[in-house]
């Protein structure tokens, strides 16, 4: 079997250079957090470019913040708008649509949010920077993953899904595994359609599988941030 | 399986919940459930078998209990109950004490439920010993609180509970909790399929301080759930199928036990089109493959707006395909095992029999499992949309309109529950009243709690089980029954002098009507002197006055407020001809009536008060969201007004019946009746819409038994000084009407709440 990895590293625009470096010939993608992440409230003009520097500097995801704004003044077609130039922007890499769940509002906000998301070309749709008071909850992902299905069976594109930040135990993990398989099917637990942001819950399911092999409980400290 | 091949199929293992503690448990008592009596275990038998019906193994031996044994628990509960009516306070600490014994031992309590029923483990811990819990944790406060809020009403005595193997543990509960609280003793039969529960519930009254007697609990099959109707019970609880609810309507016709019955139901699940989809699909599942869909308030009927119904069948199709159907005790199941072979083969048998529609059926392993099944495109009459199949079977059809949803929601003999999903509160708040059930769910199903009753109408049964609705079920009014004799008419001699027929009409429709039969007789006084001429009506005069009530459908839609007003002009019209009806009552009793016309007019206006003000409630259910009990009016009423006075008798019947929104048809006092036919021409006078009020006169005995049968009509109230209530009871049970045969005089709150049933809608909110 091959050895378990990360889907991606995500890193800051700065950082990319150094994360491609490091990732050389391992097929770990890197992936930039961009437009002006997390507020997303920088000019829309460089918002764009910082896209198009990371797409050159070595991102191949490009995870971009959506304007909160277009949503909660039900402007839909400014949200189609935006979203369009960032995929554009991105050429040829994957893009990841961030929501900021946690800032709009209702669950019917998330519902359009991602609907639109998807329509103007998002290849994933995610929920939070990690930044926002409240990231992933359950309800959130059970309605952005069921506008994915609706999305999937209007168009037969496949939408990815990804919940962050507060994800970090292994028994949370397997919750979202599970709910994902019987919303979505076991197509969208592949690496290429499903990811969790959530740089703290490797340390839990090292403890976890120490447990497994050795049947006693585990301590975090004996799993240092890798 | 290596841990590559785990992510690559991603399926569920095994996650088994321990039977051992259960077994072990059952092994350190001999393996035997039987009889509970004043404290005590036993005689213990093994008649016959209890199994486990995932396995087809036997559990445990059963003891089929004797006339004996019934009669000594029946004994035992009389012995103890007065000392156990006596203080609230220790009935609520009791009751509390019940309710942390139950959670103490909640494991225990879900995997006996699930070993013995075959339900979902998931479904026994998270939902069964949990709303058990909570009810006995709820009723304790009602024990607290009954002496300051429920001053005018007392305990029934002993109570004989009957309850069915769905839910064995939260039945018992709902039974024994209510009972237990008002003061109550009770004699109580598990079903013969899942007796087990029961004994560990025996063992924890004992830890809890319930006194040896109060709890007795006999097991058996049918015939010992037919001794304890034919014992010397106050009170036959009964919950179970609706054939059965009739025989013991039938069975305790006329000998003065209260009953309740929880009866049948084919419960509609109504989807708009601008419903949540996704949501409703899986409200379907609570609804129908919840405890293998044996379930009597299950949302059985799916009636889909024609617009969406495709999308919606795949979308519930797809849901369908991933119900894990199989081991009960595995954590991660969804759909257990069905009860017993019998109910299998009864499911598998009707839905074989079907020939309808388009039949969608998943899988599920050998042995006494059902697959989920959904058959689409069935009519509104085809027998599997109108038949209880009491398994993970749903049917359905599709509507248009709101109403065309209404009418065919209604369309069945049951009315238990229904349940409608739109995200438009205009539309759900608007449908919710029009259904003819006694609880209807808002974007949600099988929502219950021990604050808002649970029951329903129609074959549904009748009584409340929850709430402070329910409460009445186990309580009696604080008044001696005044047993009445039989008041013969007078007899005479002589012609009437006026020459031109005056003899009075019925009043059936707004319009007086000569009795079909062409019949009358002579009203004579106490010294024989003929006074007038009055119609005989018969049966068919009683058909056409219920299809003149019916005809009135515009008045249980009015408002209270229009009802206030058309009680207070009776009043005030009556008032106006006061000398008039106590000249014409004197001379037909012979006796003053002065205070009898008085107090018509006075019942008058005290139901025209009440006419806007008998509110519901809002219940604080623990969810998000709240219950209200509505108050809705019963329907057509039936009734054999008072024979010895014949105004007030008359006036104080129909006053609550249309005050709360009723059509009523009344019989006359039969000795007395020239001042019923009197007051037509006050009804005539006061606005009071066509159809609304019937008047007949005749003779009772032989109008009852025709009111008592009518399908159309839903309660009879017998207040006759005949001796009717047994033929009033036990033919009540051709429809299951609720029936009032209280001897008088009622207090106005009894009436009220005769007139009246409580529908229960429940409205989660929250986006």
């Amino acid at each position: 079997m091959d050895p378990i990895t990360t889907g991606a590293i995500c890193v800051y625009h700065d950082m990319i250079e150094t994360a491609v470096e490091a990732l050389d010939g391992s097929g770990i993608p890197v992936a930039a957090v961009s437009t002006g992440f997390p507020a997303g409230l920088s000019p829309f003009h460089l918002r764009v470019a910082e896209i198009e520097e990371s797409v050159k500097a070595g991102a191949r995801e490009i995870d971009i913040v959506i304007s909160r704004r277009h949503v909660l003044t039900q402007n839909w077609q400014a949200l189609y708008d935006e979203m369009r130039a960032f995929r554009d922007a991105c050429g040829d890499a994957h893009v990841k649509a961030i929501l900021a769940t946690g800032e709009l509002g209702s669950l019917r906000n998330v519902a359009r949010a991602s609907l639109i998301c998807m329509m103007a070309g998002a290849d994933f749709i995610k929920t939070s920077t990690g930044k926002e008071s409240v990231n992933a909850t359950l309800p959130v992902s059970l309605v952005m993953i069921r506008a994915i299905r609706d999305y999937f069976d209007a168009t037969g594109v496949h939408v990815g899904y990804k919940p962050a930040g507060g994800i970090s135990k292994a028994k949370d993990a397997i919750t979202y595994l599970a709910l994902i398989k019987e919303e979505l099917g076991p197509r969208w637990l592949q690496p290429d359609l499903f990811r969790f942001g959530a740089s703290s819950l490797l340390n839990d399911i090292e403890r976890q599988l120490e447990h497994h092999v050795t049947g006693a409980y585990s301590a975090s400290y004996r799993h240092p941030m890798g | 399986m290596t841990v590559k091949e785990i992510f690559e199929t991603m399926e569920y293992g095994p996650a088994p919940e321990s039977a051992a503690e259960a077994l072990t448990w059952l092994s350190e008592r001999g393996g035997i459930a039987g009889p509970f009596i004043n404290g005590k275990w036993g005689p213990l038998r093994d008649d016959f078998n209890s199994n486990n019906p995932a396995t087809g193994e036997k559990l445990a031996g059963v003891t089929q209990s004797t006339e004996a044994e019934v009669a000594a628990a029946v004994k035992a509960a009389a012995k103890a109950q007065p000392a156990w009516a006596k203080d609230g306070e220790r009935r609520a600490r009791v009751l509390y004490a019940i309710a942390r014994g139950l959670q103490k031992n909640s494991r225990l309590l879900a995997v006996m439920e699930t070993l013995d029923n075959g339900k979902p483990i998931r479904e026994s811990r998270d939902i069964d010993v949990p709303l058990a819990i909570r009810h006995f944790y709820h009723h304790a406060g009602f024990a607290q609180l009954m002496a300051d809020e429920l001053p005018d009403r007392e305990a029934l005595g002993v109570c004989g509970q009957i309850i069915p193997w769905n839910f064995p543990l939260l039945m018992l509960a709902w039974k024994i909790a209510p009972a237990l609280a008002m003061g109550n003793a009770v004699v109580l039969k598990p079903a013969e399929y899942t007796p087990l529960t029961a004994m560990i519930f025996a063992e924890i009254c004992d830890q809890a301080g319930v006194p040896k007697g109060v709890v007795n609990i006999v097991t058996g099959d049918g015939r010992v759930g037919e001794m304890i109707v034919a014992s010397e019970v106050d009170k036959i609880a009964f919950t179970g199928s609706t054939a059965v609810g009739r025989e013991i309507r039938k069975a305790t016709a006329g000998n003065g036990k209260a009953l309740s019955l929880e009866l049948g139901g084919k419960s509609p699940y109504i989807v708009f089109d601008d419903a949540d989809l996704d949501s409703a699909v899986e409200g379907l599942v609570d609804a129908i493959w919840f405890n293998q869909g044996q379930v009597c308030c299950a949302g059985s009927r799916l009636l889909v707006q024609e617009g969406i119904a495709e999308r919606f069948y795949s979308k519930l199709k797809a849901r369908m395909e991933k119900l894990r159907v199989g081991d009960p005790l595995d954590k991660s199941i969804d759909v257990g095992a069905i009860v017993d072979p019998k109910q299998l083969k009864s499911i598998t048998d009707m839905v074989a029999g079907n020939t309808e529609g388009e039949t969608f059926q998943t899988s599920a392993p050998e042995g006494c499992f059902y697959p989920p099944t959904l058959i689409t495109g069935l009519h509104t009459a085809s027998t599997l949309m109108q038949e209880e199949i009491f398994g993970p079977v749903l049917v359905s059809t599709t509507f248009r309109t709101p109403a065309e949803a209404v009418q065919m929601a209604n369309d069945t003999r049951y009315g238990l529950a229904a349940t409608l999903w739109t995200e438009n509160i205009n539309l759900a708040l608007g449908v919710a009243p029009k259904l003819v059930a006694g609880i209807v769910w808002i974007n949600g199903t099988n929502m219950m709690d021990a604050a808002a009753g649970f029951g329903g109408v129609r074959e549904s049964g009748f009584g409340r089980e929850g709430g402070w609705e329910g409460l009445a079920g186990y309580t009696k009014p604080k008044r001696v029954a005044k047993p009445i004799d039989k008041i013969e008419s007078f007899t005479g001699s002589g012609q009437l002098s006026d020459p031109i027929d005056r003899t009075a009409k019925l009043y059936i429709g707004g319009k007086q009507a000569r009795p079909d039969g062409g019949y009358s007789r002579v009203v004579y006084g106490p010294k024989g002197k003929p006074l007038g001429e009055v119609s005989l009506a018969n049966r068919k005069d009683l058909r056409n006055a219920v299809e003149a009530a019916h005809a009135a459908k515009g008045w249980p839609g009015t408002t209270g407020h229009l009802r206030a007003q058309i009680l207070y002009y009776l009043a005030e019209n009556l008032s106006v001809r006061a000398s008039e009806f106590e000249v014409r009552i004197k001379a037909m009793t012979g006796k003053s009536a002065a205070a009898e016309v008085q107090s018509a007019i006075s019942s008058l206006f005290t139901y025209a008060a009440w006419a806007d003000k008998y509110d519901g409630q809002v219940h604080g259910v623990p969810i998000r969201g709240v219950a209200l009990a509505m108050k809705e009016p019963v329907g057509v009423i039936g009734a054999l007004c008072p024979d010895d006075a014949p105004l007030s008798g008359l006036v104080s019947t129909l006053a609550p019946a249309i005050a709360m929104g009723n059509r009523v048809i009344l019989a006359a006092s039969e000795p007395f009746p020239l001042a019923a036919t009197d007051f037509i021409q006050v009804l005539e006078t006061s606005d009071v819409p066509a159809g609304v009020v019937n008047i007949l006169t005749g003779s009772h005995a032989e109008l009852a038994p025709h009111m008592a049968s009518h399908m159309d009509i839903d309660a009879v109230w017998n207040f006759s000084s005949s001796p009717l209530t047994e033929v009033v009871e036990a033919q009540s049970a051709s429809n299951v009407k609720r029936t009032l045969t209280a001897p008088g005089p009622p207090s106005t709150k009894e009436m009220l709440a005769a007139a009246t049933e409580v529908k229960n809608v429940w409205v989660p909110y929250g986006e």
